[in-house]
Formats: C-alpha cells, structure tokens, sequence
C-alpha cells in the first residue's frame, strides 16, 4: 500500500466506545494480547466551565493497521469499518474522505491518513 | 370506542400465562413477500450510516443460508447463546474443512443489525473453541466444593437423571423440582418443556434473581394496565427502516430511563437503533445516576438518586397535567382514571420531587415540558425500572405518563407488540403437558402474589423458591436444574445465602457451557451444552421470527444443544410425551410450528427450512399501528385495550381488586438516608449496581484468554474523585466495599460524573484463572456486590428488589486487611458470611414478612382456562 493514499473517516460525534473496531482488527489479523491495529482513546466523562460534559471515544490505527489489505483485495471493506456498531467509520483514498467530511459539513470528524 | 367491556375474568382468562402471549390479532398477519427482506438494506450502506458511508460489497454476502468463501464454508444465522445477549444479531459464521469456527462477520442484509456486530461475536471463535469449555457431561466425586469431577457417557448422564427425578418425584412430588434460567438466553423454550413435560413440576423462574427484577415486572404492569407490552419504536419491527417505511415517524424525543443502551442492549432492544435515530435528529433526555456517553450527547442529563426513579415520573406527570400539556384526545377515548391520577400527582410537585430524586426542580419541569411537547416522543426504559422494591409501581407511573401523551401505539412512540407468528416460545412452552395436574397452582409464591396467582407471568417468584429451599414451607426443594446461569456470581442477590441455601439441596444439575463457581460448589451432575453456532433453533422474541442454523454439523466434543438434551431425556423419562418424529432440535421446532398452527402465507405449513430459504432467515409479519382503534388488541375484535375497563388503565382496576394501590406512588427504598438515617451514619453512600460493559454480558466472557478479559481485566467501581480522596482512594486502588450484609473488593476508577454520595459497581464477577476448589471458588465471592443485597425485599405484589440502591462505606485494600483469610470466598466457604463467624446476622436481609391481608377475588378457574386454551 502506498503511505499517504488511503486512510480512515472517523465521525467521533457518534462513537459510543463499543470496541468493535478493537477487536474486529485484532481477530482478523489473530494478533497477540499486547498487538493492536486500532485502539480506542477516551476522553471524560468532564465537565467544562460552561457546564458542558465532554464524553468522547476516538479510535486510532496504529502501525499494525494495514487497513486490512487482504480483505480490501478481496472486494470486503476493512474489518473495523465493516463491523463499526455506530457506522462512524469510513474507508477511501484522503482525497475522497476529506470530500466527504466537507460534505458532511459537521464537527467531530476525523481523518487519518495511512 | 366500545362500550362493550370484559369482565376481569374474561381478561385474566385471556391474560393467564400471557408472557407475551395474548391476543394481538395483528400478531398472526403475515407481512406480504415485498415487505420482507429485500435490497433496501443493502442500498443503506452500513448500519443505516449517513451519506459518507461506504456500502457493503452484496456481492460477497448472497442472500442464501450457506455459500463457499474460498475454503470456508459461510454460513448466514442469528446469534443468541451460548454465550448470552438479549440482541439476535445476524451473523456469518466461516467454518473450515474441519467444521471449526474461524471467523465470524456481521451479516450486511439484516434489517435488524445490518453489517454490525458487537465484540463479543467477533471474539466468540475464542469462546467456541476454548480449552475451558465443558467437553463433555462429568459428575461430581468428591465433596461439594471439591471441584473432583468424573466423565461419564451421556447415558449415564441420562440414568443418574432419571433416577434421580423418579426417586424424588415419588417421595416427594414433582412440585419439588425446580428449573431456572439465565437472562435473555435462547432456551426459554427448552428450559420450560423440560421442566413441564420431563419433570413434570411447573416451577421455572429468571434463576433466584430477587423479585424478578429483569424485565417481568416491567411487562407484568404492561399486560396488567394495557393488556400487552410496549416497547420504543425504532422501526424495528418492519424490514423496511427509518424513512424507508412510508408510516414510520422518528421520535422527536426519546427518553433513555434507567437503561444505557448502546452497552447493554437489552430486551431484544440493539441500543444502537437509537444512534441511527440520533443522526436524523431524535433528541434525548437521559436519565441516569452518572453520565453515559449517551447521556452526554443528550438534550438533558438528569443525574437521579438511584432508586426515586417513580418519584420523578409523577413529578413530570404534576407538571404535564397542570400546565394542560397531556393529550387530551387519548386521555378522554382511550384511558381509565385520569382524574384519580390527576389527583395523586398533585401530591408530586417538582420541589418535593426534587427533594427525594436530587433532579434540580426546574431540569424536572423542563423535562417534562420538552417530553410531553414532542410528537411523537418515546420512553426506552431499562432494568433501574424493576430494580427498585416498587418496581411494578415504577413501571406504572412511567406508563402513565407515556399514556397521558398519547404516545401509545403510534408511529415513533411506544408500540405495543406481540410475539412473532404467536408462537409459544417462552415460559408456557410445553405447558400444556400439566393440564390436569395441580402443578401450575402449586407455584411457588403464586398463593403469596395476586399477579402471579391470576397468571400475569409464566415463571415462579424467585424469592419464593428460596424460601422453601431454607424452610421446606410449603414444601421443601429437592432439585434444581439450572441451565445457562450462575447464580453465586450473578443471578440472585445475598449470594453467601444463597450459598447457605443451596448446599442443601438433594440433586442439583448444572447445565453450561464452562465449570462455573455454581457448579462447583452444589453440582451433582455437569452437562455441556452447545453455544449459538452449533444449534438448529427458532428465536421468537417480538418480531421478526429468526432462524439459527448450524454452522456445522460437527459438535464441540460432545457438547450438545438445549433442546437435544431435552428431546433426549425426554424419550427416556417421558416416552409418551415426545413423538418418534421429534428426535433432533430441527424436528423440534418444525413440530412446535406445527403444534402451534404456524403457517406460510400460501397456507402451506411453516418449517424451520422454509424460514431459511424463503425468508432469509428473518420472518417479519405484519406490523400495525393503533391497533387499539381497529379491534387489533383483543380477541373480539372490538375496539380498546384488553383490560377490565377496555381502556389503557392509568388507574388500574386489577390492582384496586387485588388490594394494592390502583394509582401510582413513590416509597423510599428499605434502606436509604431517608429511610434509615441511623444506617446511612454507618453506611453512607448509596450503591447502584449492574454498571454494564461491553466486554461481558453478566458472568461472562471472565475466561482470561478472551480479548474481553484482557481489555478489562478487573472489576471496577466507579466513585467521584471528591469522595475517594475523602477515602484516601486514588485511580486504580483496590477498595473495600462494605455494609451491614457483607463486603466486596473492586477498583476505583474515579468519575466525576457521579453525585459524591453514590458509587457505582459492576456485577458478575469470577475469575476461571482461580482455584476452582473452596475456599476459592474461582474467587466468586471476592467482589460480589450481591454479598451486599438482600433477597426476599420485594414488593407487596412480589415483583421488584432494592438490587440498584443498597448503602455502604468504601476503604481501602491494604496488606493488613486482604489476607487470605479476608477474602469474601474464603469467609463465605469457611462460614457461610463474608465476614467471618463474628457476622452472625446479615439483617436486614429477612424476609419482608408480607403476607395479604385480604382474599384476593377468585375470579379465575385454571379449569375454566384450560376449556378455552386447551390446544390441538
């Protein structure tokens, strides 16, 4: 795979932290314990000063991501995007996925680029 | 609407042993070939996602039960345990040459879960192909306790049974053979048919789990006020969604009460339909004691004192009915008592109601305002609601106030449903195998409880059977067969009694998947069971009706299904009862669709096969709305509800004839600030329980060498960071969890989302890695919040359990008070306590002491029931 083509489309807006991503990549790859392709960060529950309560899940490739490779050649999408419960996850070459997040025209998306 | 109304008689005639079996006329219609599974789903790309998502290769995921994916074998099913989950997803399994599971993926053209899948069934290959699990049926040869198990062949399995359900049944009755169950789990059909027609006992119920709290007493007020249940409407029970579906409206607001549904799930409810209504704009007001992640991306957040959640219901109801924002159309034709419940509310104001719940007056009224100015708007409501001593009575003013709106069968509202063809797949499955026996009558708890004595559940009353266990009143329990629960680590409240209690039975069977802490300290008799992937079985809860197929044909060992084992023994001990044709759980339910008259729309017989092949699996049926205008609730067809009155009861007649109070109210829970100052010097803090993850569903999922157990490799409580540096408790600590019933060990993780004087704990808990022998027990005692509840605290009407508002103290685990003798397991073992001999009393775990005072009316005759049920 050629680095800076592809990448991944995450709407974190609606990432409710469910971990299938976790492990959807670590199954089809059979990684060990300690190996992961995506991991999932959090952020809160916090409270701001405006009284706002920050709860964000953001998953995160590692390097073990090869956004599924075999599977892509195959015609399937990558495991964590085919799996993802709140489908916030989006799979394409940066050039469409940014496409999309402008046409999306909402906050809380982001885009890795692999 | 009709003036014609039924008797209470007529109606606990046609409501008896409902369990979600009544007469929704509309349950029978079958949905036409276009309204079944078709390619919209596949053209929604993933999950009914947005515009940016990508779409599913269909190509690859054809719409036929098995295909070949290079060497793998697909095959397209339904997951539903073992291992559990209330949700019924639609799964691929790949298998290899060899009939082992691979690989699973989420199936793309489910209506339902539509590509997702959760990561316990994309970890489940783990779970399937594990070491631990049971290979085959062992018996016990040492002491109890032990944990010495010998192999035998199935048909010693069978002898010891046999002998051993003849023996008793002779000496003592069948009354006092008793089944339970595990939540949610897929063998409610073979966990009642074997009960009823192998046993020949008619007690069942949720394991000794306290008041039933698990969705009855939820659905016993439904049937009881509205003559069926409700549920939200997420367009869920058509297999055209969202704005596929011409009728359907999407909430404007959906209230999540006492539920966190993305995790959870339950109640065949998939939390994340609410996501995909949440991308098109329903808001939601969530009402929780800390903050979900749901609750943040809420409207409005009320943090409630656990346990007030009936409180807070006739709070918003006080400020719906006089500021005159209820429907008043609904109100005048459909419902009963709205004046007496006008009345009650004003006894509610949001001040008082402040006061008890802790919700800030004016979040109350806002909330009310924002609920009850929606159309549609929803109530999705979860296990908080029966957790509570009155949680029927909680139930109630929830459904009173989802009445008051009249968002009652309509579109986006909650919707009442039936089960799908009207199949009898729950509690009464096989029922009719003790027509002409005493056994229904003799339930246990059944003489103590009005709803239970007049038949609005199936199962027995959990806390009773405990108490004929410990006092052989009003007759003693001789054996207990639990299939798909585990009762010391999860389902049954005051586990070290629990532990007392059970020592005590004659012949105890454990039917599971693994050797759990509940089979080694009371199994005389282990059997292994199949998981989901190995079985042939019929899921039938709600709609749509769905198949599970096997994966291959090849068993785990010689694990064997639910129903295989039932139709097994069941050509032993009861040859007359199972027919020369039923020999496999295929042929089991081809002959339930048989027995129970289900047929395709052609009129031609409906088989397992057909569902498969035609239906893809998934056979939905027709889905109508208001079906209380066109005679769709009742079995003459008229207009209204099944109830008494024929109209939705706010005020509810069946309980004014029972006794109880006919109208909602709220009642501090047993022990609380309010309800025991003294206690709360002593004990603080309020503990809620039950705090769900995505790793485990209940006691499971704890095998080490899942992906869930490493993720989250400890028990954790949740408690406010001014609270725990009060304790001296900083992120991670182990923390000593006591009151005046016992203690636990869990660890900290700091939320400040939590009012500082409530700490919430996760359940479940056991750890497969530890000695499975006592005094360890795989450690199922050592951070059991169940060492801190009370059994036998239910509601007058038996129904509901203080489990989610216990009160405690928390300090810190520090060499000197965790030894090994400290441990809960090794005190409870050794002493029957967590504490040690020197705790003689777990008070006030006694029994609540309810007895009626009053002759319920007689107005229902099993005999009479049996003369107009009796089937073909």
């Amino acid at each position: 795979m050629e680095k800076g083509k592809y990448g991944l489309f995450i709407d974190y807006e609606f990432c409710s932290g469910c971990k299938a991503c976790v492990t959807a990549c670590k199954m089809e790859h059979g990684m060990e314990p300690q190996d992961f392709g995506i991991v999932l960060l959090q952020d809160g529950p916090r409270e701001c000063t405006d009284g706002v309560w920050e709860y964000n899940y953001l998953p995160m490739p590692t390097h073990l991501c090869d956004l599924c490779a075999d599977r892509v050649a195959a015609g399937k999408l990558p495991s964590c995007v085919h799996h993802c419960q709140d489908a916030v996850m989006v799979y394409g070459t940066v050039e469409e996925l940014a496409r999309k997040a402008a046409e999306a025209g909402k906050s809380d998306v982001a885009i890795y680029v692999r | 609407m009709s003036e014609e109304k039924l008797s209470a008689e007529e109606v606990a005639q046609e409501e008896v042993f409902s369990d979600g079996k009544t007469a929704n006329i509309a349950g029978g219609e079958l949905a036409s070939d276009s309204e079944q599974v078709g390619d919209f789903v596949r053209e929604k790309g993933i999950a009914y996602g947005m515009p940016y998502n990508n779409t599913y290769n269909m190509d690859l995921y054809p719409d036929q039960v098995r295909w070949k994916e290079g060497d793998l074998t697909a095959t397209r099913t339904t997951m539903w345990s073992g291992p559990g989950c209330h949700s019924g997803c639609q799964i691929i399994f790949y298998t290899d040459e060899d009939g082992k599971l691979v690989k699973t993926e989420g199936d793309p053209n489910s209506p339902l879960s539509a590509g997702r899948l959760c990561m316990r069934c994309l970890e489940l290959p783990q779970m399937v192909n594990s070491e631990r699990r049971l290979k085959w049926p062992v018996k016990r040869v040492g002491e109890r306790g032990e944990g010495k198990w010998q192999r035998i062949s199935w048909d010693e399995a069978y002898d010891m049974i046999i002998e051993n359900v003849r023996r008793i049944q002779e000496e003592y009755g069948p009354e006092c053979i008793v089944s339970m169950i595990g939540t949610g789990r897929n063998v409610s059909q073979a966990i009642a048919h074997n009960q009823y027609a192998n046993f020949g006992g008619a007690d069942l119920t949720l394991c000794f789990l306290s008041g039933d709290s698990c969705m009855l007493p939820r659905t016993a007020l439904c049937y009881v006020i509205m003559g069926n249940q409700w549920v939200a409407d997420f367009s869920q029970f058509r297999a055209r969604r969202y704005e596929d579906d011409p009728e359907y409206v999407l909430p404007e607001v959906a209230v999540i009460w006492g539920t966190n549904p993305v995790v959870c799930n339950s109640d065949a409810f998939l939390g994340h339909w609410i996501v995909e209504a949440m991308k098109r704009g329903t808001k939601l007001i969530t009402i929780d004691p800390q903050l979900t992640w749901i609750g943040a991306r809420s409207e409005m957040w009320l943090r409630l004192r656990p346990g007030t959640d009936a409180a807070l219901a006739l709070g918003m109801m006080n400020v719906i009915i006089n500021e005159d924002l209820y429907d008043h159309e609904f109100v005048e034709n459909w419902t009963y008592g709205f004046e007496a419940l006008a009345e009650r509310v004003q006894e509610y104001t949001p001040e008082r109601v402040a006061e008890i719940t802790w919700v800030p007056a004016d979040q109350i009224v806002a909330a009310a305002r924002l609920y009850a100015q929606a159309k549609p708007a929803t109530v999705q409501w979860g296990l908080a609601v029966d957790m509570a001593k009155i949680g029927v009575i909680t139930a109630h003013a929830i459904a009173c106030l989802v009445g008051i709106t009249g968002n009652i069968d309509i579109p986006g509202g909650n919707v009442l449903v039936d089960q799908a063809a009207s199949l009898e797949f729950g509690y009464n499955s096989g029922i009719w195998e003790l027509e002409g026996t005493d056994m229904v009558a003799k339930r246990l708890g059944v003489d103590r409880y009005p709803l239970k004595k007049y038949g609005f559940t199936a199962s027995s009353q959990a806390d009773s059977i405990l108490q004929a266990i410990e006092t052989e009143e009003p007759h003693p329990v001789k054996m207990l067969w639990i299939e798909s629960a585990n009762p010391i680590a999860n389902m049954g409240q005051d586990a070290p009694r629990l532990y007392r209690a059970l020592k005590t039975i004659d012949f105890f069977v454990v039917e599971d998947l693994f050797i759990t802490p509940t089979a080694v300290a009371f199994a005389d008799l282990v059997i292994p069971c199949a998981m989901s992937n190995e079985r042939d079985c019929i899921r039938v809860w709600f709609d749509p009706l769905r198949t599970l197929t096997k994966a291959s044909d090849k068993p785990f060992y010689e694990a064997k299904s639910d129903e295989q084992i039932m139709i097994e023994l069941g050509h032993r001990i009861a040859p007359e009862k199972w027919p020369d044709f039923v020999q496999t759980d295929r042929e089991y339910m081809d002959w339930r669709l048989m027995r129970d008259g289900v047929l395709d729309t052609d009129g031609t017989q409906m088989t397992m096969d057909r569902v498969e092949e035609k239906y893809h699996g998934m056979w939905y049926h027709k889905f109508r709305y208001k079906k209380y205008e066109i005679g769709g609730l009742r079995p003459d067809g008229a207009p209204g509800f099944m109830t008494p009155t024929g109209r939705y009861e706010l005020y509810c007649t069946l309980f004014a004839a029972f006794g109880d109070d006919p109208l909602p109210y709220y009642q501090e829970p047993p022990t609380s600030p309010v309800a025991t100052p003294e206690l709360a010097e002593k004990y603080p803090y309020i503990i809620t329980t039950g705090k769900r993850s995505f790793e485990f569903f209940h006691s499971e999922w704890r095998q080490p060498e899942t992906i869930s157990r490493q993720l989250h490799p400890d028990p954790m409580f949740d408690i406010h960071p001014d609270t725990a540096a009060k304790h001296g408790i900083i992120d991670g600590d182990w923390v000593w969890i006591e009151n005046q019933m016992g203690k636990m060990k869990q660890r900290a993780r700091l939320n400040p989302s939590l009012d500082p004087r409530v700490i919430s704990t996760e359940h479940g808990w056991w750890f497969p890695e530890q000695e499975p022998a006592e005094p360890s027990l795989f450690g199922v005692f050592d951070s059991n919040p169940n060492n801190l509840i009370p059994q036998c605290e239910n509601g007058t009407n038996g129904y509901g359990a203080p489990i989610k508002c216990a009160m405690g103290t928390v300090y810190k685990v520090t060499p000197e008070n965790d030894t090994p003798e400290d441990q809960p397991s090794y005190q409870v073992c050794t002493t029957g306590y967590t504490h040690g001999k020197t705790h003689a009393s777990d008070k006030p775990s006694f029994y609540d002491g309810w007895t009626p005072d009053y002759e319920p009316e007689g107005f229902f005759d099993i005999e009479e029931y049996w003369k107009t049920h009796e089937r073909k």
